[in-house]
């Protein structure tokens, strides 16, 4: 049995800057391609489910604010995981991050409910940060003082995250009205961010009529030049990536590994709660047991196919929304189970990863005429 | 009072099975270097074409085959992301469980609801399954279960007694070295990775048509997961898998148990009860770190580039 295959790899000196922007187009157009193909053996016309899953949802103001709403999270989440993959600190973990802080905000949001009043929506916000950071902690203080695995202790701390979600909305914080389904009771109106929509003055009020999308894509719109600004401009951010590309050039130079342990993972635990409470006092105005479509598993490939740089987590967050939409389109449309989406998010990944081949490697046919020597496979 | 101890060990044993045939493959595949955490998809991959098989009369070889067949070909697609075009392992295993994941939710729908039209019974083994304690647990499994006993025993036969063990550990500690002595290095991550996917399968299937004898998405519930920290647990050993196994499916048993006796504590803490003692595992183990160094393969999660 011989493997070899048509083409043989050779390193190249140096990454090629061209094809750290062509190879993550090429996974899109590749994972387009097999899409069609999917699309076709089930059935349907490929042109007219591209048209459903991809531009439908877009082609009015309404779909540009589930967009948006689906595109903030997902980008503020991989903003803060992207700081900790850069220094190869795999925090897998941000679905129960992101748990903890719409279980605070929704902690403050029911206690306050009589009583609110304009600082209610603010100190939600701290609380949901509070909530992600510290749920994080646990990882952190576990990798940094223990050396335990970081990307098996923030997974499982997910699933205990998911079952005490569970025990509040059909425990102690389950409306006594839901009939024991499992839901708390409406957030009023001061734990909920205000509607763009709301906000006349800004002269958009018709334009947005009956959108969605609210003032928690200002989170978003802030995470964004501040991640910059962390990432690529401070010392702390140049320490995280020369600890992702040269450990031992790290560890020489003096970087603290703890400290930067605990930074990466305070700092994507709180994004990741405040991704937790643009949801629970956004769209869904309540906390119930199955209120995340994944982001905070989504939001890992929107930092990969991102390239772990700002600009490039913003396109992608956006793509990845547009996946979700295309998904729920699809499910209404052409009777497709919403999964597709998924299916089309781990496709991306895998061939992102593939195609990140071309960064660090020139591919050469190989000529037949050449013997090459090789050992042979044990069969 | 012995007696009543018994249902809590069958039930320990049988969340044990799946567990130790997931971390069987994985320690195969980091044996030979190569780290897949995509142990959570390929094990749903498993479940699902285990059930399809059966629902669609294909009875339980047809699931045990195509449960495997599935894992190992799941894998092998993350086998040439990774070795043969060189991807992060960490990153592609990610990208292995959300695809599979996505795939079987996708693909499953249509089954869910139903309920397996076979299934794998206990056969109790005679006059063993009546030694108190051991015979209601240990004798009394299903086919697959006593499977995984030989599984585990021929595993670390393999790994410590032959040829082929040698090499594929000698891979995992230098892939450098192993090609010095004509090796096939590829080839061989190629086939542990394959192995890892099939056995990874085969648990999935345990869940499918043993255990639940049903499909519902996300049926393994993080146990993918739990049996790669059984592996690091087990410091890379076969045998302690069994052992770490067993410990692990005792939490689970024991939340269960106390389910049924009607302990006061809310049914959701007594759920999270693996997934912390994993934790807790974990924590105990890496408090050691020289025998993780010790144990670990050297070029655990590390690209080799065969033409370098």
């Amino acid at each position: 049995m011989s493997l070899q295959l048509p083409f043989r790899l050779i390193p190249r000196a140096q990454p090629s800057q061209r094809m750290l922007v062509v190879a993550p187009l090429l996974a899109v157009v590749l994972t387009l391609l097999v899409g069609l193909g999917i699309f076709a053996a089930l059935g349907q016309n490929p042109l007219t489910a591209f048209r459903v899953f991809f531009i439908d949802p877009v082609s009015d103001i309404q779909g540009w604010s589930e967009l948006l709403l689906k595109a903030s999270p997902l980008c503020l989440i991989a903003l803060g995981l992207a700081i900790g993959f850069r220094a190869n600190i795999w925090n897998i973990g941000a679905e129960g991050q992101m748990y903890l802080g719409g279980i605070f905000a929704t902690g403050l949001a029911i206690h306050f409910h009589e009583t609110g009043g304009a600082w209610l929506l603010p100190a939600m916000i701290i609380a949901a940060a509070v909530g992600g950071a510290l749920w994080a902690a646990i990882t952190a203080a576990l990798r940094a003082h223990l050396r335990t695995n970081e990307i098996l202790v923030s997974l499982m701390l997910t699933y205990v995250a998911d079952l005490l979600v569970k025990y509040l909305v059909y425990g102690p914080w389950q409306d006594p009205q839901s009939n024991n389904f499992p839901f708390t009771i409406q957030f009023g109106d001061d734990a909920l961010f205000p509607l763009l929509a709301s906000w006349s003055w800004l002269g958009f009020d018709t334009l947005l009529e009956g959108t969605r999308v609210n003032l928690s894509i200002l989170m978003t719109l802030v995470a964004v030049p501040l991640a910059w600004l962390f990432m690529d401009r401070s010392f702390i951010g140049f320490q995280l990536s020369v600890a992702g590309l040269a450990p031992p050039a790290a560890r020489y130079a003096g970087f603290s590994e703890k400290r930067l342990v605990w930074v990466a993972l305070l700092l994507s635990g709180a994004a990741a709660g405040l991704a937790g409470v643009s949801e629970v006092a956004g769209p869904i105005g309540q906390l119930n047991d199955r209120w995340t479509p994944g982001y905070g598993f989504t939001a890992i490939i929107v930092a990969s196919l991102g390239r772990l740089h700002v600009v490039g987590i913003v396109f992608a967050a956006l793509l990845m929304a547009l996946l979700y939409l295309g998904g729920e389109a699809a499910q209404i449309a052409l009777q497709l189970p919403k999964a597709i989406s998924q299916v089309f998010q781990g496709l991306l990944l895998m061939f992102l990863l593939g195609c990140d081949v071309l960064v660090n490697y020139r591919v050469e046919r190989r000529r037949a005429a050449l013997p090459v020597v090789q050992p042979v496979a044990a069969a | 009072m012995i007696e009543s101890l018994n249902p809590l060990l069958a039930s320990a044993v049988a969340a044990a099975i799946p567990l130790i045939l997931a971390a069987l493959g994985e320690l195969v595949a980091e044996r030979s270097g190569v780290l897949n955490l995509g142990l959570e998809g390929m094990m749903l991959i498993g479940a699902l074409a285990a059930f399809v098989a059966v629902a669609h009369g294909g009875g339980l070889v047809g699931a045990v085959l195509a449960a495997m067949l599935a894992g190992a070909l799941i894998a092998l697609v993350f086998g040439f992301v990774t070795l043969t075009l060189q991807a992060n392992q960490v990153a592609a295993g990610l990208s292995l469980t959300i695809l599979g994941t996505g795939i079987t939710a996708f693909l499953g729908r249509q089954y869910v609801g139903f309920r397996a039209p076979a299934s794998f019974v206990e056969l109790p083994i005679p006059y063993l399954s009546e030694i108190p304690l051991l015979g209601p647990s240990l004798f009394s499994m299903n086919l697959l279960g006593y499977a995984t006993l030989v599984l585990l025993a021929a595993t670390a036969w393999v790994l410590y007694r032959t040829r082929a063990g040698l090499a594929l550990r000698c891979i995992g500690e230098s892939p450098t070295v192993a090609r010095s002595l004509g090796l096939p290095v590829i080839p061989v991550r190629y086939a542990a990775v394959a192995f890892g996917g099939a056995m990874a399968g085969l648990a999935g299937c345990y869940y499918a048509v043993a255990q639940f004898k049903m499909w519902q998405e996300g049926l393994t519930s993080g146990n993918g997961w739990i049996a790669l920290a059984l592996v690091v647990f087990a410091t890379w050993r076969p045998l302690r898998v069994g052992l770490g196994a067993l410990l692990f499916g005792g939490v689970s048993a024991l939340g269960l148990y106390l389910q049924a006796i009607n302990v006061h504590v809310s049914v959701f803490a007594l759920s999270s009860l693996p997934y912390l003692a994993t934790i807790v595992v974990l924590v105990f183990i890496s408090s050691d770190q020289n025998a993780i160094r010790r144990n670990a393969p050297a070029s655990l999660g590390k690209a080799f580039h065969a033409d370098s």
